[in-house]
């Protein structure tokens, strides 16, 4: 008995780090996933490790900056699973680089992965849950979309961007029983930060009260909070998980 | 089916009125009780049920329940079962 019993989630970038957390975590509570990344071959690991757990499973390679692209993975995970409950719009990138010397091609490429696919996938499966009466969004934003970070101009835009979007998705379709929340995640240990250096790393920790990094799971707890019932009266909030970093 | 009926069972399913509410003149909104995204929702599935793309500009001007009839005998898709 799962809190997420006979509840269908689509999670993007499912395929290592935090979403592969999602994709485990939600399984755990009785959900049936929908997993999409580029490449399906990427999701073999989590689409397995779901599977282990007695859960359906269904890949699909989607790049969720491309509106056909998403538009028929989203119709195509509709028709294998019947339905979408939740969704969790967690795909990001970051290509950092001081504002002096920030290449165009990187300032579009995090823009159009982090929030223009945010968009995207809230626009297709958002119609979906209108017409159900029902279902939980839930994006990943960051910690630094609040603060704002050197070198990270263009990230810290994107994470702003999908709060905004977030709290405005809260609004419009709240009237159909959708809730829209946010998670702005500190420091976790995933691939997208083991390439901060050694020096970052200690100022970060030094930045953190609980004195530790976060895990993939601390994020992934609050997901599950945020896309079951547990949360049925919270909508266009944003929840840090940061170890008390950003308050 | 008609498409009248077809166009009135559709809008008695979105917005949950009676059949004797759904006449040619009711208007969605002072009429029949609908927000502007129940107008959204209410092109969407005529869209889907019909097979056909209703662009903004004229979804803009479909307020009434004739107003959509006319739009859609407009387009043909009275000639389609």
């Amino acid at each position: 008995m799962g809190v997420l019993d006979g509840k269908i989630a689509l999670i993007t970038g499912a395929s290592r780090g935090i979403g592969r957390a999602i994709a485990e975590t939600l399984a755990r509570e009785g959900a049936d996933l929908a997993l999409c990344d580029l490449q399906t071959d990427w999701l073999a690991d989590t689409a397995a490790a779901v599977r282990a757990l007695g859960r359906r499973v269904e890949c699909f390679a989607v790049n969720v900056s491309q509106a056909a692209d998403v538009e028929a993975g989203v119709n195509a995970a509709v028709q294998a699973l019947g339905r979408i409950d939740i969704l969790v719009n967690n795909a990001g990138i970051t290509k950092d680089g001081f504002l002096a010397r920030m290449s165009e091609a990187d300032w579009d490429a995090v823009i159009d992965v982090n929030l223009k696919g945010t968009f995207l996938f809230s626009k297709a499966v958002g119609k979906i849950m209108m017409r159900q009466r029902g279902g939980a969004i839930v994006n990943i934003a960051s910690i630094i979309g609040l603060i704002g970070n050197a070198g990270q101009c263009n990230y810290a835009a994107s994470k702003a961007g999908v709060i905004a979007l977030t709290k405005s998705v809260a609004k419009e379709l709240a009237g159909r029983g959708v809730r829209a929340n946010a998670v702005a995640p500190g420091f976790i240990e995933t691939r997208m930060t083991e390439v901060l250096s050694a020096e970052v790393r200690q100022k970060m920790l030094d930045a953190i009260p609980m004195g530790r990094f976060g895990t993939p799971q601390d994020v992934a707890d609050v997901v599950l909070f945020l896309a079951s019932d547990a949360s049925s009266y919270v909508t266009g909030h944003v929840v840090t998980v940061s170890g008390g970093m950003v308050m | 089916m008609a498409l009248e009926d077809k166009v009135k069972e559709i809008i008695i399913e979105q917005l949950d009125v009676n059949a004797e509410q759904v006449t040619p003149q009711a208007k969605f909104i002072e009429d029949l009780g609908a927000d502007s995204l129940d107008q959204v929702e209410l092109v969407m599935a005529f869209e889907e049920k019909f097979g056909a793309e209703i662009p903004d500009d004229e979804a803009e001007k479909l307020t009434s329940v004739g107003a959509v009839i006319e739009y859609l005998k407009g387009k043909g898709l009275d000639k389609k079962d």
